[in-house]
Formats: structure tokens, C-alpha cells, sequence
């Protein structure tokens, strides 16, 4: 699977710049000039405190929101918010936003997947009842399909997101902070969940996190963003011996917090060397 | 639609073709049901072949695009704006319409049209054409400023507002009117779906019928909306457009039912709870027609029972809806709770 003869891109971005626009005066802007590449079958992690521009960084990259400059493309087609409905094809998206919908079934609602892929009444053809099918299998959830979604436990439910993106078939998902609502044993079977999926499913995965410890584990390769727009990627293991850790998570406010900080991720380096 | 779907669907229509029935024959003049469908061929020239065809039939027909309509907006207003208190009337449109009736019944007796405004009855074209003119302002206002701003909640608070707006208007020109004038307007606030003639439906029935189907294209984009309206976007839906055509559908059809027939309460919002209660699901493409199937049913239930039993007396149908409308969505409430289902949107 990781053999580097077969590693394909899925996603590029090129002097890409993310923040906000204002009308009659300067953009907002929360990094700038990022150079990204996301590979086939393989899991990114995004780390980096709030306020960073994590949530900002995916919507951009998902096409929600415009860039400020550069270009993202995925297989090669530009990722804009003016043709909508082919982005949807080459990007799913899962959102922070949880299910408050009340009587709507777990498969209604992973079929909704399927949108961007069949006619205006959503109505459901053999393959579509098949993807869906196999994307409730994938998330172990095919004995809930007629289960009402917002009855569900947070992680279920989660789980039930992740199958919709799953059932949209596209060759790149994100997701931010999958893991916000959840408890541990939640958090530990998302994250390991995602890495399954993308050595069984051959997609792009990226997802944001405060859990930096369960992401460690799971991820091929690291995005770091610091309060500021400084953007550091690569190797995750090489990434924590140079102490990109520190770096990124450093905060000036409290000098006190701080040596917290420091201890804390030379703790998990001398774990790591252990 | 699965089979259980499919099923209530048939015993809904049932139910409303038999309201529909119930309608034609109960009145203050009884007709006989052995006598029903030799007067509705129309052969003969009694006076009850004038009742079944230029009364009863254009207010049961009034009844249906009243309830369908009302019952099919409220259910888009629910959904665009995820509130399951929204109905037809949150976006001002019947304030327009208001507006537009007070002006004329009230403000117009200042200028010497005494006579003429005091004899105007419900359904006179005077009435629809100010209503009609007090809506599409309203409609013409909500879509400019709702094309300009980016989330569902702050239309759904400028709707809020121009309803206060013109309902303050409103209330000034009541304050400064003749006790008559205040009477005549006041009456036209209780709706009524009497009044309408075949010239009407002539008019009307189109335009509540284009709305209607311009809903059932919208049914994809709107099962979208219940995941959020980011989510929605990353399925490849256009939420502006969605919104803006959600939007003028819901106008067109309160501001021309509102015009006919004044503002009828509680349909608008308890139909779509009605529905989702009996369907067990919240997917558009059975509640939408679930709504409009009860809404044309409950109305019509209504306007029967409107027609005070045993009487020459007419309840305002406004009284009705909410008297009907109110214990029935309690019952719903309560049995849904019961069986941990809520029926929120």
C-alpha cells in the first residue's frame, strides 16, 4: 500500500492563503503561502492550538470557503465554490455539527451521500442501495440502518457521519475534530477507524484534533499550523525530535503554562525513544 | 416510501376525500345524500345545484389549497430555518397582506370612501387586490434583503421584524379609525374561506398549485438542510438558490391565500408536526405530500365543523383551526413523548 511507487496524490495546493475577507478593508489572514500535497490511502492529522485556523484551513481545502490566494485542486480539478456539486464528488466533508434531526433512519441519512451522485428526488438506484450498504458495513453499523440517527450514542453517531462521507465516494475526506463530542473509548475507535478506512478504502484522509496523542498513533503524516500562520509538515516521528511540538503549542501569554508545555512533550519524546 | 409510508399515505387520502365529501353535504341547507350526485351533474335548476356548485364546491376547493398550501409552507419555513415554532406567517408576508386590507378599510374612510369601504364583502376584488399589493411588498422586501445575507437566522429575524413593523403601522391606523371601519378590518383578521368565488379560484388555484410543485423539486436539497446548511453544501447543494426559492414560494402562496381568504391561524405550523407524527420520519419526500394530504384534510374537518351544527351560525374559521388544531397537536405532543419520539424537526 505505502510502497512509494504506487503513492498517488489526491490533493494539491499551491501557494495556497486562508483567512477571511472583509469588505473595504484588508483580509483577515490566518496562514499564507501553503504548499500541501495529501496522498492516496494515506491518513493526515492536523494539529495546532484554537485559533490557529484549523476549522478555517478545512473548510478552504474542502471548497466551503473561498481561498484568499493560490489554487487547490484534487485529481487535478480545481476545488471552487461555483461548481458545488462536482466538488462534492472529489471531496466529503465531515463537520463539527452534530445530528439534531429527530425520525430520520441511519440509512436516510448516509444515503444522503449519494446527492451529489444521482437525480434532483434523491431517489436511490441498485448501486447506490449497495454503496450505502457497504459504507454502514464499513463503519460496523449495518444493524442500525433503520435505527432514528439522533437516538444514537455521540460515537455512533459519528460513525454514522463518516459513513455518509463514505457514502459519497470521493477519492479525499476531511473531517474536523471527529473526535471533539466523544470519551475515550470513543476517541480511540474513530481514530483507529479512520486508519482502517484508508488502507482498506485507498482514500485520502485528512481530519483535525486536540488529541494529539491517539493522532500520533494512526497518522501517516503531520500538518502542524501555529497561532500566526506558521505551517509545519512532514515526518511525525522527525517532527517530534525536532521539537516542532514545543514550537507550535508554545503560548506567549503564559509564560507559566509554558514549562508545563515543555515537560509535557519531553515527556512524550523520551516515551517515544523508549 | 416504504409500505408502512405507503400505506397511511392511501388512508390519508381516504380520509380527505371523505372530508372532502362531508363538506359538500353538511351546511345550513342539508343535502340529501341520495339527491348528491344527481345536483352535481348540474341538470337541474333547483337551489340546491346553486348551493353544491357556486357555494359548497369553490369553499371546499378554497379549503384544500388553503391547507395544503399553508401546511406545505410551514413545513419549508421548519426546515430552512431548523425551528420547529416557524409557520407560514414568520416572514411578514399576512402583515403585508394586513397592511394592505387596513389601509384600505380603514385609512381610505378618512378621504369620504365611507360608504363604499363598509359595504365590502369578504372576497371583494378591492380586498384582494390591497392584500395581494401589502404581501408583494412585504415578499419583495424579504427576498432583496434575504439575497444579500448569508444565514437562515437573521432572515428569519427580518421577517420577524417587518411583521412588527407593519402590524405597528397597523395598529396606529385602527387607533385613529371609526369603531365601524376597526369592526370591518377586524372581522377580515378571522378568515374565512367562504368568500371565494370560481373568478377567484381562477386565480388562485394556479398559483398555490405552481408552488406547491415547485416544492416537491426542492425535496433533495431540503433533506440536506436538516444536516445543516454547511453540510448541505458539501453534498453539492446551492443553499442560496435553495433558500431564495424556498423563500418565494412561501411568500407566494401566504400572500395570495392570505389575499383570498385573510390569515388563517395554526394549520401553517401544526400540519407539518402532524405529519411527521404519523409518518415517523422527517424525510421530505413522504412528508411533503403527508402535509399536504392532513392539511387539506384538517381544513376541510374544519370549515365542517365551522358551520355550526344544527344552526344558520358560522364560526370564523380562524376559532376553528385553533380550536380543532390545538388539542389534536397536544394529543400528538404528549403520545409521541410517550413513545420517546419528539417531534421536533
Amino acid at each position: 500500500m505505502n510502497d512509494p511507487a504506487e503513492i498517488q496524490e489526491t490533493l494539491r495546493a499551491v501557494g495556497l492563503s486562508v483567512g477571511y475577507r472583509h469588505v473595504g478593508r484588508k483580509h483577515t489572514f490566518l496562514a499564507k503561502n501553503l504548499n500541501l500535497v495529501l496522498n492516496r490511502g494515506q491518513v493526515t492529522g492536523l494539529l495546532g492550538p484554537n485559533g490557529s485556523g484549523k476549522s478555517t484551513l478545512l473548510r478552504t481545502l474542502g471548497g466551503l470557503q473561498p481561498a484568499l490566494q493560490g489554487s487547490v485542486t484534487v485529481l487535478g480539478v480545481p476545488v471552487s465554490g461555483r461548481n458545488i456539486r462536482q466538488t462534492a464528488r472529489l471531496i466529503s466533508l465531515v463537520l463539527t455539527e452534530k445530528i439534531d434531526v429527530k425520525n430520520l433512519t441511519v440509512f436516510s441519512l448516509v444515503s444522503m451521500g449519494r446527492y451529489p451522485h444521482n437525480s434532483w428526488t434523491g431517489r436511490l438506484d441498485k448501486k447506490d442501495r449497495l454503496i450505502v450498504g457497504k459504507s454502514l458495513d464499513q463503519v460496523h453499523l449495518s444493524g442500525f440502518a433503520s435505527a432514528f440517527a439522533n437516538e444514537l450514542s455521540d460515537g455512533e453517531q459519528q460513525r454514522v457521519l463518516i459513513a455518509r462521507a463514505l457514502a459519497q465516494d470521493t477519492p479525499l475526506i476531511i473531517l474536523d475534530e471527529p473526535t471533539a463530542h466523544l470519551d475515550l473509548p470513543g476517541r480511540i475507535s474513530i481514530m483507529h477507524l479512520l486508519k482502517t478506512l484508508a488502507d482498506e478504502t485507498c482514500r485520502s484522509i485528512l481530519f483535525s484534533s486536540h488529541d494529539l496523542e491517539l493522532t500520533l498513533e494512526v497518522i501517516h503524516a503531520l500538518w502542524l499550523l501555529k497561532k500566526g500562520g506558521e505551517f509545519l509538515t512532514g515526518d511525525p516521528a522527525t517532527l517530534m525530535k525536532a521539537g516542532a511540538f514545543e514550537q507550535v503549542f508554545s503560548s506567549e501569554e503564559d509564560p507559566a503554562g509554558q514549562e508545563a508545555i515543555d515537560n509535557y512533550f519531553s515527556g512524550l519524546r523520551n516515551k517515544a525513544a523508549r | 416510501m416504504d409500505k408502512r409510508s405507503g400505506t397511511v399515505m392511501l388512508m390519508l387520502v381516504g380520509a380527505t376525500l371523505l372530508a372532502f365529501a362531508g363538506d359538500l353535504l353538511f351546511g345550513s341547507v342539508k343535502v340529501p345524500l341520495g339527491d348528491f350526485f344527481r345536483l352535481i351533474q348540474g341538470d337541474e335548476n333547483s337551489n340546491l345545484t346553486y348551493i353544491l356548485w357556486q357555494i359548497r364546491l369553490p369553499k371546499a376547493l378554497t379549503a384544500i389549497l388553503a391547507g395544503s398550501g399553508l401546511a406545505v409552507c410551514g413545513l419549508l419555513m421548519q426546515t430552512l430555518f431548523r425551528n420547529p415554532l416557524a409557520g407560514p406567517y414568520v416572514l411578514g408576508i399576512s402583515s403585508g397582506a394586513s397592511l394592505g386590507v387596513a389601509l384600505l378599510v380603514m385609512a381610505s374612510s378618512w378621504f369620504g370612501g365611507q360608504a363604499l369601504v363598509h359595504s365590502l364583502p369578504y372576497g371583494h376584488w378591492g380586498l384582494v387586490i390591497a392584500a395581494m399589493g401589502g404581501a408583494l411588498l412585504v415578499m419583495l422586501l424579504v427576498i432583496m434583503v434575504s439575497a444579500r445575507l448569508t444565514d437562515a437566522v437573521s432572515i428569519l429575524i427580518i421577517g420577524i421584524m417587518f411583521g412588527s413593523a407593519t402590524g405597528a403601522v397597523v395598529n396606529v391606523l385602527q387607533y385613529f379609525s371609526d369603531p365601524d371601519s376597526v369592526h370591518n378590518f377586524v372581522v377580515w383578521t378571522f378568515g374565512s374561506i367562504s368568500g371565494v368565488t370560481w373568478s377567484h379560484l381562477a386565480l388562485l388555484a394556479p398559483l398555490i398549485t405552481t408552488g406547491l410543485l415547485v416544492s416537491f423539486i426542492l425535496q433533495k436539497p431540503l433533506n440536506a438542510i436538516l444536516l445543516g446548511e454547511n453540510q448541505a453544501r458539501t453534498l453539492g447543494i446551492r443553499i442560496r438558490s435553495v433558500r431564495l426559492a424556498i423563500i418565494t414560494i412561501t411568500s407566494l402562496i401566504t400572500g395570495a391565500l392570505t389575499a383570498f381568504t385573510g390569515p388563517i391561524a395554526f394549520i401553517g405550523v401544526a400540519v407539518p408536526h402532524l405529519a411527521r407524527a404519523i409518518f415517523q420520519t422527517s424525510d421530505h419526500r413522504v412528508i411533503l405530500p403527508g402535509s399536504i394530504l392532513a392539511g387539506s384534510g384538517l381544513m376541510l374537518l374544519c370549515d365542517i365543523l365551522a358551520q355550526v351544527p344544527a344552526s344558520n351560525q358560522i364560526l370564523p374559521v380562524n376559532t376553528v383551526t385553533s380550536l380543532i388544531g390545538a388539542p389534536i397537536l397536544i394529543w400528538v405532543v404528549i403520545r409521541s413523548r410517550r413513545n420517546r419520539n419528539s417531534i421536533q424537526t
